[in-house]
């Protein structure tokens, strides 16, 4: 039997804190500056300034998101666990009548929660500025870009969970970290270049699909790079993005199964685990 | 006889193939105050995480308070023990209050009990304080309130007064009495016997994995035979006295430097200082050492065997 006002009360002790070390009043600030930046200086190359429209924003934004937001969320989560065991905080409250699983959703859901809040504000106070500037074109887009965002967030802080459980110590969980971003949000992409060339693309669509989907980052590129019509073209995605597999939908999809996977793998880690 | 609230019985421990805890079988009853006691890495804090549940023996069995736990723990049984960890950390951004308000919803205690708990361990003052800044002193206090959330009815103390200086120490076990007063159990372990000998009803002696002795002090004097010893200081010759002495019973220990030990088994003492004096010419000064515990418990310590 599991108890909602036991993992409320953690969650909230997670959000809490959060709230009160500024890291949501950081996090929302840096995000904000960011699309704001990006929205004004987005026709610099073309030698002008000035707010530019939600879509254009989108499109530079969503690939600086992908390498900054996994990062954030990984540095949140990564010690939840991990920093509490080596702190001797984790053998007294698992004495206490809580179950481990109720201990690992709450903390899930009161960090989620404070990368949803920062998140919203964030990009939401850029947004409602954009729109008063450049008008709301688009505006629908942005939102599902904000939605993807979180989704990106939340896949990244499951992960940031799992390796929380994972090792003994907060030292090696940094490294794992570490690894994990650079894999995910640099290597990944060259690899399935590499690939690609090595293979001179006579590789199957539906092999490049499966590794699209293996991987969070990825999938919210397609998300935002391919929701827009004009971008799609530009970026020669058109041709690789066909069928079914690359509709909002099925991408939302993943990126929830990114959410969870390492989520219900980090609990079956950490109900084994002995502290 | 009070009934028991924690059997435990032929527990074990391995670690990779390193036997922590060697089969243990013992008993607390309710109501009592029991220590645990022995050198570092003896299996102490092995045998306390199986209490608590937050690690598995091997095998054997564990009851506390009538379920079996050594497998899992139910919330039930959880919910009415309390426990204070050796060197127990907080969320050091969090206040006095704001911990023990947190921890009383984890417990499902009333949070009116989070006034009289601060009053109880002293730290009313220092509630609205963060505890990063509390002292050792201050951390054991507040350490103790979270633990008698709830009303448990048995409390586990790991080396509860580490760290504390003299009068810190007494201020705690004079709080631990308070609490026994009111129909609690507690267990708590220490390396310092002295510290606990005069102040727990019943022991348990650790050593190497194993349960050395158990018993109240008085028993346990008893059952180790622990004899007083003669220390005397002496002049010339002395295989004469030495010969007096063990026909009176007596056990030499040692003799150096003029100064000779001799043992005095039980019931033994007074005949061998009878006919010690007898040879009193020999003898300059005498004097009647009384065993401890602690000698017993430093031989442990040191891994002999007594």
């Amino acid at each position: 039997m599991i108890s909602p006002s036991l993992i409320s009360t953690v969650a909230i002790k997670e959000f809490k804190n959060s709230i009160r070390n500024r890291w949501v009043l950081a996090v929302s600030l840096i995000l904000a500056l960011l699309a704001l930046a990006i929205s004004y200086f987005g026709f610099a190359p073309r030698g002008e300034t000035g707010f530019g429209g939600f879509d254009v924003t989108i499109v530079s934004l969503a690939s600086l998101v992908t390498y900054l937001v996994p990062i954030i969320a990984l540095t949140l989560g990564f010690d939840t666990i991990v920093g509490e065991s080596e702190g001797k905080t984790l053998d007294l409250i698992l004495t206490m009548p809580i179950s481990r699983l109720e201990l690992f959703l709450g903390k899930f859901l009161g960090l989620s929660f404070s990368i949803i809040t920062s998140t919203v504000v964030g990009f939401g106070v850029a947004g409602l500025l954009i729109a008063m500037k450049s008008g709301a074109d688009h505006l629908g887009d942005y939102i599902f870009f904000i939605l993807s965002a979180i989704l990106l967030g939340l896949s990244f802080l499951s992960l940031a969970l799992m390796i929380s459980v994972m090792v003994g110590e907060r030292s090696r969980a940094i490294g794992l970290v570490i690894f994990f971003w650079f894999f995910f949000v640099l290597i990944f992409d060259l690899l399935l270049i590499g690939l690609l060339v090595s293979t001179e693309g006579k590789i199957s669509s539906s092999i490049i699909t499966a590794l699209l989907y293996a991987n969070p980052a990825d999938l919210f590129r397609l998300l935002n790079l391919a929701s827009i019509e004009s971008v799609k073209t530009a970026y020669g995605l058109a041709t690789v993005t066909k069928g079914k597999a690359f509709t909002q939908p099925f991408l939302y999809a993943g990126m929830l199964f990114w959410v969870l996977w390492p989520l219900a793998a980090g609990y079956t880690i950490f109900r084994k685990r002995s502290c | 006889m009070a009934e028991e609230i924690i059997n435990v019985k032929d527990v074990t421990k391995n670690y990779g193939g390193v036997e922590a805890v060697k089969g243990i079988s013992f008993s607390i009853k309710k109501g009592e105050l029991f220590g645990i006691i022995g050198p570092n890495g003896a299996g102490k804090t092995t045998l306390f995480k199986m209490l608590l549940g937050l690690v598995r023996p091997s095998s054997g069995t564990i009851s506390v308070m009538g379920s079996d736990v050594s497998e899992v723990w139910s919330r039930e049984v959880k919910a009415h023990t309390g426990y204070l960890p050796e060197n127990i950390a907080f969320y050091d951004h969090l206040t006095g209050l704001e911990t023990l308000t947190f921890y009383a919803s984890i417990k499902g205690a009333d949070r009116s009990e989070i006034a009289d708990l601060l009053d109880l361990t002293g730290i009313s003052h220092a509630a609205g304080r963060k505890v990063g800044g509390y002292s050792k002193g201050m951390r054991q206090r507040l350490g103790l309130a979270q633990s008698l959330l709830s009303s448990p009815q048995i409390l586990f103390l790991d080396e509860p007064t580490t760290g504390l200086d003299p009068e810190g120490i007494g201020a705690f076990y004079k709080i631990l009495n308070d609490v026994k007063e009111r129909g609690v159990t507690i267990v708590l372990t220490s390396h310092i016997l002295k510290e606990i000998q005069d102040r727990v009803d019943r022991l348990g002696i650790i050593g190497n994995g194993k349960l050395l002795a158990s018993g109240s002090v008085k028993e346990l004097r008893t059952d180790l035979g622990l004899s007083p010893v003669l220390r005397l200081t002496v002049k010339g010759n002395t295989e004469g006295l030495q010969g007096v002495a063990l026909k009176a019973g007596g056990d030499i220990q040692s003799f150096e430097d003029g100064t000779l030990l001799i043992n005095c088994p039980r019931g033994n003492k007074m005949e061998v200082l009878r006919a010690l004096m007898k040879e009193d010419d020999a003898i300059t000064d005498l004097e009647l050492l009384d065993p401890s515990l602690e000698d017993v418990f430093m031989g442990y310590a040191s891994g002999g065997e007594v």
